[in-house]
């Protein structure tokens, strides 16, 4: 562990370059990544990222250098190449897309493999990294543009980023009708084929792109993760496209800060930027599992929460309006407990939450209904009666199976649904049992 | 390398006489066997890249079992401890995959895709970690992932074997819930399976078979091996407990010959070499596999195509020929008398010369035409007479189109064209039947016959 860090410190010149080719990658993935998740061929670019590997080699041996312009379209080609074999397996074979990714990428990354340990004496080539280049060193190799010095990477990534955006933009009709039904877009004349091929194509080449400049986990990660989240979140594909691109910069953003800010908690220095963005994505991905409004598990977890909350506290509106008609007493905690099953703990809540709302008053122990909560209450066994007798008379269901079908119904019912019960029902005055119907309260008073 | 030396090594291989070729040979047979039978549960239960995921994430469980080798004082680098981190992520990857599958909108893909990179990524920063300590000069971690087959020693063997031993066992043990699982994971349900729980051994199968695979073969190779012959034996059958078998079999072939070549070949790493063997199975499959082979769809099809020419043709010759008769006025031309250019059958059917002449070159062959030099061809006496009935049938299925289907005459004979290769000969004879009123048998005239005389007259 290194006693004695540097203190910390923020380069514009450094880190803002590093930002910046991080948010032209994670944009350009991220764009193209979402009809990719929406496609289901998420698993492209981790393909790709293995099997560019003949490519690089075929280039290194026709030529004999390590320029990186060579093993660009090498790697491009082969890029390509594996998009598009993986569809002639999957559409010739009928295969499964996965097992037909799989099959490609393992044999050209072998075939790589191959290629390289047999011109090893030759070759000083690693097949580990030929390629991969590493986002914390693009800030060191500049073009200069005019009175600019802009890292190649940055330019790069532009450009990458700009035919993406033109591709979706020009295309966004017929992508969109490609990825959700490619029989009607093959009945409009839009060719889903076409279009397939040519979004593996730019797939392959942001991929090869990233690869090169800023290194093959960042972009694998931001095709699929953003949009992944991005999905949980809209049901639109514009605002699914804009939502996740905003999710990609944000992650890059947070995890340049976390890898050069967090580990030195414990006396490191930074780690890998790249990895670091990946986690961030995975976090933003996190919180939109947990978050997310429609979908997320809270969400859920608490739609259900508060709908048990409100069937019970009506429940109880419903007991004590019941008991009163019987000319009872009001019910003390125990006696409520013991009727609606219901741990005596959880009565404080219901007795919080009903008093506060003014529903029910608790005098010495004993629960009473307001004026309010009467009111309430007397819709809600206007309705359970309402529905026994429909029940009764339209289902024919015998007076033992009346009140449970009632019971769940209750609580969804309104009073234009209990309008059409009254107008239907044979009985205006009684339900079945022989209780009496109260009376529909008049709302504008 | 004379011939005679390179036979002895072929045979030293074969016969496993060199104790390293024995343990690779038994080594990464084992193993190709087990996956073979894992990778068609995953390909069924469409998660054929499950592999690739799980390998992916077990690299972080590597490191973080090394930096806990080393905060306890060790090096770190004891192959138990690495191997409990590794299974440990690749585990938690497992369920983290099964975890986002609960999520309607996350399919089955971007789970897996979600998982390998953040798995991945995790991994990629805490080796950056590692390389800051004193102990930890990585190398020794990322050559964890690379395995390398050429090495392997008796005590690998063993590991692998009793490792696919377990788990083939499992996977018999459990066959009938896996098929149900993969091939109907509601039925399964109602049938009182804990998918959740099956899904999860699957994935433990899975994640054992990775982290013994990773190590003695290498990343891609085990991936390859989960996927590739699984794919492969699809194409051979639709039955799994075929499936199951052939699957174990082409990968076990492939590992065997792979070696082999490995062995014999210098510099061919056998990781590749044993992909390379898989995927080229994979290809003869995907051409030659009986049940959904390529090869034999393109056969039938190009078959179709060549009958349906031959009947085109006769029957555009035929009613070149007829219109040739009629004209003349005599009437003493035979039917095998007529020959008609070929240029003026092309034009008629718009095929181009090709085409044209490979159909006729066909007919020639079955004896029905005769074409010379001068671009004519003409009927023989049995090829008039097959052209004949073609035509007959065919003006029949015009009429009754028109008849009863209502079809305008202008347009009748594509509709016929397109219908009458399905006629069977049953229906063409309750067709005769109903229409057949007048002609008993012989041709009747065309309902939209050639109105212009074709280009050049008919030769003697």
């Amino acid at each position: 562990m290194n006693e004695s860090l540097p203190p910390f410190q923020f380069y514009w010149e450094l880190d803002g370059w590093i930002i910046l080719a991080g948010i032209l990658c994670a944009a350009s993935a991220s764009l193209l990544g979402s009809f990719l998740v929406l496609r289901r061929m998420s698993m492209l670019g981790d393909a790709i990222s293995h099997a560019v590997l003949p490519g690089l080699a075929a280039a290194f041996l026709l030529t004999g250098s390590r320029q990186s312009s060579l093993m660009f379209i090498g790697a491009i080609v082969v890029g390509v190449l594996t998009s598009w074999l993986t569809q002639w397996t999957k559409q010739i074979g009928k295969v499964d897309e996965g097992a037909a990714i799989g099959v490609v990428f393992t044999g050209l990354f072998a075939l790589g493999l191959v290629m390289i340990v047999r011109s090893a004496d030759t070759v000083d080539l690693d097949p580990g990294c030929v390629l991969y280049g590493s986002i914390e060193l693009t800030p060191l190799d500049r073009y200069r543009i005019g009175s600019w010095e802009i890292p190649r990477a940055v330019l790069t990534m532009a450009f990458v980023l700009v035919v993406n955006v033109v591709f979706v933009v020009t295309c966004y009709r017929q992508l969109k009708i490609t990825s959700f039904d490619p029989a009607l877009a093959d009945s409009l004349g839009i060719s889903s084929k076409v279009m397939h091929y040519l979004l593996a194509a730019l797939v392959a080449m942001t991929a090869v792109a990233s690869f090169e400049s800023v290194g093959n986990i960042l972009v694998v990660a931001m095709l699929i993760v953003p949009p992944a989240a991005a999905a949980l979140l809209t049901e639109r594909l514009s605002r699914m496209l804009v939502v996740s691109v905003v999710l990609g910069i944000v992650a890059t953003i947070a995890g340049h800060f976390g890898a050069i800010t967090v580990p030195r908690l414990w006396g490191y220095s930074s780690v890998s930027t790249a990895g670091g963005m990946t986690i961030a994505a995975g976090a933003l991905l996190i919180l939109t599992i947990l978050f997310a409004p429609k979908t997320g598990l809270l969400s859920s977890v608490g739609k259900k929460w508060l709908w048990g909350v409100r069937v019970t506290g009506e429940d109880i509106l419903a007991l004590l309006y019941r008991q009163e008609e019987r000319g009872e007493a009001g019910a003390t905690a125990e006696s409520l407990s013991k009727q609606l099953l219901l741990p005596r703990r959880n009565l404080w809540f219901y007795r919080w939450l009903l008093g506060i709302r003014n529903y029910v008053r608790v005098e010495k122990s004993d629960w009473k209904l307001t004026e309010k909560g009467r009111m309430a209450a007397q819709d809600l066994v206007r309705s359970h009666r309402l529905w026994e007798n429909y029940f009764a008379s339209e289902v024919g269901l015998t007076n033992e199976q009346l009140h449970p079908p009632a019971e769940r119904l209750e609580h969804f019912t309104g009073s234009q649904i209990r309008k059409q019960l009254f107008e239907h029902g044979p009985s205006q005055e009684v339900d079945p049992h022989g209780k009496p119907i109260p009376p529909e309260r008049d709302k504008s008073s | 390398m004379s011939w005679n030396e390179l036979l002895l090594q072929v045979i030293r291989v074969i016969t496993l006489q060199d104790y390293n070729t024995r343990m690779v040979m038994l080594g990464t047979g084992l193993l190709g066997a087990a996956s073979g039978v894992i990778g068609v549960f995953l390909l069924l239960r469409k998660r054929a890249l499950l592999g690739d995921a799980i390998s992916h994430a077990t690299l972080p469980g590597v490191c973080i079992a090394f930096l806990i080798g080393v905060a306890s004082g060790g090096s770190g680098k004891s192959m138990p401890l690495l191997l409990s981190g590794a299974a440990t992520t690749g585990l938690l990857g497992g369920l983290a995959i099964l975890g986002l599958r609960q999520f309607r909108r996350i399919k089955e893909d971007a789970a897996l895709g979600i998982v390998l990179s953040i798995f991945f990524g995790l991994g990629i920063l805490l080796l950056t970690l590692i390389q800051q300590i004193p102990e930890g000069h990585a190398a020794g971690l990322e050559g964890f992932i690379y395995g390398k087959t050429a090495s392997m020693v008796a005590e690998d063997a063993v590991l692998i074997a009793s490792v696919t031993g377990c788990v083939l066992l499992v996977a018999l043990l459990l066959y009938r819930p896996m098929q149900l699982l993969c091939f109907d994971e509601g039925y399964a349900a109602s049938q009182g399976w804990p998918v959740f729980w099956l899904d999860g051994l699957l994935m433990s199968l899975v994640v054992a078979i990775t982290i013994v695979g990773l190590q003695a073969v290498g990343l891609i190779m085990i991936i390859a091996l989960l996927v590739v012959p699984a794919a492969a034996s699809r194409f051979w059958t639709h039955q799994l407990p075929k499936m199951l078998p052939l699957s174990a079999a082409l990968a076990t072939f492939s590992c065997l010959v792979g070696a082999t070549i490995s062995a014999l070949a210098p510099r061919v790493p056998s990781g590749a070499a044993i992909v390379l063997i898989a995927v080229a199975t994979f290809l003869v499959s995907l051409f030659f596999g009986n049940v959904r082979g390529i090869y034999w769809s393109w056969r039938r099809h190009w078959r179709l195509r060549q009958s349906y020419d031959r009947e085109h043709l006769l029957r555009d010759m035929y009613e070149l020929v007829e219109l040739e008769r009629e004209q003349d006025k005599a009437g003493k031309l035979g039917p095998t008398d007529v020959s008609i250019s070929i240029e003026v059958i092309e034009k008629h059917r718009q095929w181009s010369h090709g085409h044209m002449m490979r159909a006729l070159y066909r007919l020639q062959l079955q004896g029905l035409m005769l074409f010379h030099d001068e671009g004519r061809a003409r009927f023989t006496a049995s090829g008039f007479k097959e052209a004949a009935r073609l035509t007959y049938d065919h003006r029949l299925w015009e009429l009754y189109l028109m008849k009863y289907a209502d079809v305008d005459p202008l347009r009748v004979d594509r509709s016929a064209d397109d219908t009458e290769h399905a006629l069977d000969p049953e229906i063409m004879e309750s067709l005769k039947v109903m229409l057949d009123k007048e002609w008993n048998g012989k041709v009747p005239p065309s309902p939209h016959p050639l109105e212009s005389v074709p280009s050049e007259g008919g030769k003697r």
